[in-house]
């Protein structure tokens, strides 16, 4: 019998209608390990997240947490087992400050009874704490997230996932609308948050990102897996190459040639 | 900032010292208070022929006329940051007052239950108002304008029915009237100062903590930001609104209650048109239209210039039909201060 993992998901298949969103995927992430979901556009990656995060439930295979099968009624279940998504639109209010960001949902209170107030003091506390511990430099938690830059949003909201005790973290194409050097941060904190124990899954459609922090590779295609790798098993080039369907890159660069001919 | 001092010289996050005058001019309150004392001293040169700035009477005259904007401005603000609005809020004082009216008058009830039946009356307004925008996710706007349209006909049509006049009279032969009147609608001792200014700084001060220091605030300011974000992390976007109508429309409630006391009798038409006064007042305490940001001590200022200058130009003897002017100047100015403190607060680094 092999080891249980921390997540696991075993043959899952996803039928939107007569619509195959996600065919037969196995893959599984353990503590202080990235697992990398590459696919392009309309591959099944975000029908695969929302399964994982409880929005969706699979129509065939099993989810494992621990080895134990779950059924994620709601994300509020998965939060419960220490599923934590980080969503593209990231789940923070541009307009209020990081630290009333930082506890929204879930803010820590002080006194007694119906006469209970939001331990400010407390927050901004751990937040400063938190975040510089991710070695993230926040000059002042009572700026607004709105004077923060993309990957600093990403990271805030990392540093919160794992504040309030992920155990996964499920990023969602958390670098896709950054900059070079900005996506270098927020690939600094998948890291940091790997080094911290926590187990990845990392969402994205650019090899060059996943390569460098990834143990783990699993490439979708159309809702099907075009194979899952270790590190050790693929360097970037046939990475790279995986992802953009080999024989599709070619035929597109065919394509271009006769377009550019015509010109 | 004695932790963050140590220079770690991250390669591509630059660390810019912010100035104590920058750091202020992302306060939302900061305009409405600049405001409120440039129009006191400006009145205190327009209307020196009768003692503006020295004359307690005087100050007791613009009080009680931004308390009686000033009560209702409170919730306004807190659901104009919450991402909504209630057109509704001006016509429910004269529902109220009226409803109190009808209780104690035709109904001879003590002026108390009374008073609870026509608070519950608002809570209940303010529920429908809630839930009907939560439900068919139209936005505020229209739902309250319809409602306060529809209560408009009722407080005419019903008034006319019962006392074949304009207005509900003699609230005052109602047994507990003057206690109640002592309470809500009473001069404090000195320089006739009204009871209602004591409620108005009463209500911005629990305005104020609700919004700043308690979960709920957190969660208005979150519903009215960004509700999906919000959604996302577990903030109850439904009930926060909710909540919100009810307490604008019992605030409304209450403030037609004081009127009632203190006029004794309620005309029909009382309150329509203070609707925008309330969001003048919001809007100049830097509350947005889109919601998510704001202030209710601003909204306290905001109501005190709209309340001097209603007096100050007759103070002034200037022809009062200005004071619409005069308003819509002021709304004016301050979109347009708001516009750039918003983005400062979002985007200035």
């Amino acid at each position: 019998m092999t080891v249980a993992h921390l997540l696991e998901t075993d043959h899952i298949s996803k039928y939107y209608g007569n619509v195959v969103a996600l065919n037969d995927i196995s893959t599984y992430v353990d503590s202080g390990e990235v697992t990398c979901i590459l696919g392009d556009n309309g591959a099944g990656k975000s029908s695969f997240i929302k399964i994982l995060s409880g929005v969706h439930r699979q129509d065939d295979g099993r989810l494992l947490v621990d080895g134990e099968p779950v059924e994620f009624a709601s994300p509020r279940d998965a939060r419960a087992k220490g599923i934590a998504t980080v969503y593209q639109d990231l789940a923070m209010v541009p307009l209020m400050s990081i630290w009333r960001n930082f506890f929204l949902g879930a803010e820590p209170r002080k006194g007694y009874g119906p006469f209970q107030w939001f331990d400010a003091a407390k927050a901004k506390e751990v937040v400063r704490r938190e975040l510089s511990e991710m070695g993230i430099d926040i000059r002042d938690p009572d700026q607004t997230v709105g004077t923060l830059s993309g990957g600093e949003r990403q990271s805030v909201a990392i540093a919160r996932a794992v504040y309030f005790g992920a155990r996964v973290l499920i990023l969602d194409e958390p670098t896709s609308a950054l900059g070079v050097k900005q996506a270098g941060v927020v690939l600094k904190y998948i890291l940091q948050a790997r080094e911290r124990g926590v187990a990845v899954i990392f969402i994205t459609h650019n090899p060059h990102h996943a390569y460098p922090v990834g143990d783990r590779f699993v490439i979708l295609n159309r809702g099907q897996s075009l194979g899952t790798y270790e590190k050790s098993q693929i360097d970037r080039e046939e990475l790279v190459r995986l992802m953009a369907g080999g024989r599709e890159l070619a035929e597109l660069e065919h394509e271009l040639e006769a377009i550019k001919l015509e010109v | 900032m004695a932790e963050t001092a140590a220079p770690k010289a991250p390669p591509d996050e630059r660390v810019v010292s912010v100035g104590p005058l920058a750091r202020l001019l992302t306060r939302p309150d900061i305009g409405a208070l600049v405001g409120a004392i440039a129009v006191f001293f400006a009145f205190g040169y327009f209307a020196r022929a009768v003692n503006w700035l020295g004359d307690p009477a005087i100050a007791a005259g613009w009080t009680d006329q931004a308390a009686q904007y000033g009560i209702v401005a409170v919730p306004v603000a807190l659901l104009m940051i919450g991402g909504e609005f209630d057109l509704s809020a001006g016509v429910m004082i004269g529902s109220s007052g009226l409803l109190l009216g009808y209780l104690t008058t035709f109904q001879n009830l003590n002026i108390w239950p009374a008073m609870v039946l026509v608070l519950l009356f608002g809570l209940t307004i303010g529920f429908i108002n809630g839930l009907t925008v939560i439900r068919t996710k139209l936005p505020s706007f229209i739902v309250t304008l319809a409602t306060f349209f529809i209560l408009q006909g009722v407080n005419a049509a019903g008034t006319l029915k019962l006392t074949g006049q304009t207005a509900i009279q003699n609230i005052d032969s109602a047994s507990g009237f003057n206690t109640a009147h002592k309470i809500f609608a009473g001069d404090l001792t000195h320089y006739a100062f009204k009871v209602k200014v004591l409620w108005w700084i009463g209500l911005t001060l629990i305005g104020a903590w609700l919004l700043a220091k308690s979960r709920f605030g957190n969660w208005i300011y979150a519903s009215g930001g960004d509700p999906n974000a919000a959604r996302n992390v577990g903030v109850p976007v439904a009930r926060t609104k909710i909540l919100l109508f009810m307490m604008t429309s019992a605030t409304a409630a209450l403030m037609g209650i004081i009127e009632a006391l203190e006029l004794r009798s309620m005309q029909a038409g009382e309150g329509i048109g203070l609707e925008f006064i309330f969001i003048i007042c919001a809007v100049v305490g830097g509350c947005l239209l889109t919601g998510g940001f704001g202030s209710v001590i601003g909204t306290f200022f905001g109501a005190a210039m709209l309340g001097m200058v209603q007096l100050g130009i007759v103070d002034a003897q200037w022809d009062s039909n200005w004071t619409f002017t005069f308003q819509g100047g002021i709304l004016f100015a301050a979109v347009l201060l708001n516009t750039w403190i918003r983005s400062r607060a979002q985007r200035a680094r």
